[in-house]
């Protein structure tokens, strides 16, 4: 039944099925492609998901369910509100609990006998090799970057295939990247875009459903590596449109002169990837704080005492409808075109959803002769949490 | 002519387009036409000095065009290229090490 070699060798002896993991698993031990053997596989085998978000959730509950003997998550952050239209495996009462808490208790409910393994510190280029080293497959739901890239090379380095899933509001990627068969993602695209020409889901938005669909082939993907059935999509790019509803893919070769997984390497341990990809030590504060602030609570206190300024909101007009602040709104795709309408002598606040768009749209009005443009801090988010509640946080 | 298929996150510069229909005979003399036709489009596809951005993959077909003859891959009637950007996107929020 074996179409390729399976990552796992055959366990034989090592590894046995109670029967209640025989009852449990019924539906896969009889099918010949999987049976007993490739079960046993499951059993021994060990995935590690970077991420319990939209991809690693469908991913960690499907694994489990099937019967993966040991799960890896990384990921260091809590469960919001805005996670829980997409991040499946955690609920309305794991709010405020860290991830990894709330990913392991489902875990443990599909199916106790899966070991959870958690890491819940950034993956960086100090830990990524070290805890790699460990696990058969490498599954990327990451949402950045430098993350990506890190994942990728320590997954070339450390000899591992890794799942990679991406999404952006009703697209998606998916991919094997095995060095050892086929291409790696710095053979797809050897260089990152610089920050901030393309935009995060945060900034982006994103069909809930999507990252349903692309952690779950991540996920049959990794059951296919370890069964050692099928063919993988090793070297090749699956691209899914959930509006048009297609699934198209492309051909994708090894880059002899890959720096990573090519001839001649020359990355041939861990690098710096907030520098690679561009991203300042600051982050994207860095490039906020160049420009003129001012914090919403100066903004009501400069409102309140009668000071002529006015508040100009730069998001998008369905963002507007969601939450506003009877600002003026002039999205910023519209601003340079629309220059004429504000007066240059005027003093303004600008802002949209965080101080991100803001920040460029005082910019781009400071190039444009206006002198009395501020950026307010934090954006809509920070008066809806620090002057009025009753703004809806989005 | 041959026709371009607009990922999601640039068809906010083809005024909403995922497929746009412009003449060429090659795949880099299309694409210079795409970004003439829609000129916000250019600073995403090409860097400043006219080279096309290297996070963004064209292929004609299933094959990337950097395997075929680059720019001067021939493009026909009904051909169809796509331009693959780079997408990171998979968990919440912007994270950072």
């Amino acid at each position: 039944m074996q179409t390729r070699k399976s990552l796992i060798q055959s366990p034989n002896g090592a590894v046995e099925l109670s029967n209640e993991e025989i009852a449990r698993y019924s539906r896969h031990l009889i099918m010949p492609e999987v049976a007993l053997d490739g079960q046993k596989k499951l059993k021994q085998a060990k995935v590690l998901t970077i991420g319990a978000g939209g991809l690693g959730s469908p991913l960690a509950l499907y694994l489990a369910a099937a019967g993966v003997g040991t799960v890896g998550i990384v990921d260091f952050d809590v469960v919001d509100e805005s996670n829980l239209q997409r991040q499946i495996i955690h609920g309305t009462s794991d709010l405020g609990r860290p991830k990894l808490e709330s990913a392991r208790d489902r875990i443990k409910d599909i199916n106790p006998n899966v070991k959870v393994e958690t890491f819940g510190e950034p993956l960086s280029s100090e830990n990524a090799l070290e805890i790699f080293e460990d696990f058969d497959v490498i599954v990327d739901g990451t949402d950045n970057f430098p993350t990506r890239y890190l994942v990728n090379d320590a997954s070339v380095l450390t000899g591992k295939p890794n799942v990679y899933g991406s999404i952006f509001r009703f697209e998606g990627q998916a991919s094997v990247f095995y060095a050892e068969e086929g291409p790696c993602y710095r053979c797809l695209y050897p260089e990152p875009p610089p920050p901030g020409l393309v935009p995060s889901c945060a900034e982006g938005g994103v069909l809930g459903i999507l990252p349903g669909a692309i952690g779950t082939i991540q996920a049959t993907e990794a059951v296919k590596l370890i069964l050692g059935i099928g063919e993988p999509l090793i070297g090749r790019l699956l691209l899914y449109d959930a509006l048009s509803m297609s699934f198209r893919k492309m051909k994708l070769r090894k880059d002899p002169n890959c720096p990573v997984c090519g001839e001649n390497p020359s990355v041939t341990e861990l690098i710096d990837y907030q520098e690679f990809c561009g991203i300042p030590q600051q982050g994207a504060q860095a490039q906020a704080d160049q420009v003129p602030e001012i914090t919403v609570g100066e903004l009501k206190g400069r409102i309140g005492n009668g000071d002529k300024i006015s508040v100009l909101d730069v998001r998008e007009p369905h963002e507007y409808e969601v939450a506003n602040i009877g600002a003026r709104l002039i999205p910023l795709s519209e601003l340079p075109e629309r220059l004429v309408e504000i007066d240059k002598d005027e003093t303004l606040a600008v802002h949209c959803k965080t101080g991100g768009r803001s920040a460029r749209a005082v910019q781009f009005l400071q190039e444009a002769g206006f002198q009395n443009v501020y950026n307010v801090k934090g954006g809509i988010d920070a008066w809806s949490e620090e002057i009025d509640p009753s703004v809806p946080k989005y | 002519m041959p026709k371009i298929k607009i990922p999601t996150p640039l068809r906010q510069y083809t005024a909403g387009n995922s497929e746009v229909e412009v003449g060429g005979a090659t795949a880099g003399e299309t694409l210079g036409n795409l970004a003439s036709e829609y000129p916000d489009l250019r600073q995403h596809l090409y860097t400043g000095d006219g080279k096309l951005r290297s996070f963004v993959n064209v292929y004609k077909g299933d094959e990337d065009i950097r395997y075929l003859d680059g720019a001067d891959t021939e493009v026909s009637e009904g051909d169809e290229l796509s331009i693959i950007p780079s997408i990171a996107g998979g968990a919440a929020k912007r994270r950072c090490r």
